[in-house]
């Protein structure tokens, strides 16, 4: 599973057949690993220094990178 | 008092000539949910905030500018080397009047930023909540302006930029959990 896919939700609104346009389907959107998380846990796993600084979080529970176009393919 | 450091806290590198994506990065830069909204917010705020959580405001105001910063150089990188037509073009016709080649804080709309995008209620819980909410909104612009580009490059530091929202909205809840726990310890006492 990729691990974005665990920070995201979905739903599909109302698409009426009067509605023009294709229905696009499914609307996906982000809900982070903090949002979980409440008072961060001491000892959790770290990244090394080098990869925590190019990734923007000490902490793969943090992690959470964002794809172009997410809200479309969740 | 401030260290600088002479670089920035994130590489910025761009791969597209596309003068657009200046017009979409300065919602960040001058906007109400953008870096420069978030650094006076916090490091105003921290003169009225409880001991325990003045270094957090202090420590995430500071980033803010550094964050502010790679968002210029962005903007900078992508239109230094445009003609005015080329920005005309990309929809930056009325900045070119008004600011020339020059950088300015306004969002991706050109309405020049301002004070009321923020706020200071001297209430610690309000303040906390509404700098929670600063960053999923900052997140979120991040998100549309990721979805915006096809530079990958530019993603690359955006996507950078995002997670340290993440991060400081997770700080900011933690702070609010310490406030907390301050008032329960009281009533013990």
């Amino acid at each position: 599973m990729a691990k974005n896919q665990v920070y995201t939700k979905s739903y599909h609104p109302y698409h009426s057949p009067d509605d023009p346009c294709p229905d696009p389907g499914e609307k996906h959107y982000s809900t982070p690993p903090h949002l979980y998380m409440g008072f961060q846990p001491e000892k959790l796993p770290q990244y090394t220094p080098k990869e925590a600084l190019q990734k923007g979080t000490l902490w793969p529970a943090l992690y959470d990178p964002y794809e172009k176009n997410q809200k479309l393919k969740g | 008092m401030w260290v600088y450091e002479k670089k920035l806290q994130y590489p910025v590198k761009v791969s597209t000539c596309n003068p657009q994506l200046a017009k979409f990065l300065v919602e960040q830069y001058g906007g109400a949910d953008g870096e420069l909204a978030a650094a006076l917010r916090y490091l105003n705020q921290r003169y009225t905030i409880p001991d325990k959580v003045v270094g957090l405001l202090n420590d995430i105001g500071t980033e803010e500018f550094a964050h502010l910063e790679m968002i210029a150089a962005m903007v900078y990188k992508l239109t230094k080397d445009a003609t005015p037509e080329q920005l005309k073009q990309a929809g930056l016709g009325d900045h070119y009047v008004n600011h020339g080649e020059a950088l300015f804080y306004s969002n991706a709309a050109e309405v020049p930023f301002t004070a009321t995008y923020i706020q200071a209620k001297g209430d610690p819980i309000a303040d906390l909540y509404e700098d929670i909410a600063a960053e999923e909104k900052a997140r979120a612009t991040y998100q549309w302006i990721i979805d915006m580009s096809d530079d990958v490059d530019l993603n690359d530091s955006l996507r950078f930029l995002r997670e340290r929202e993440i991060v400081h909205s997770q700080r900011f809840r933690e702070a609010v959990e310490i406030l907390k726990e301050e008032r329960d310890r009281k009533k013990v006492f």
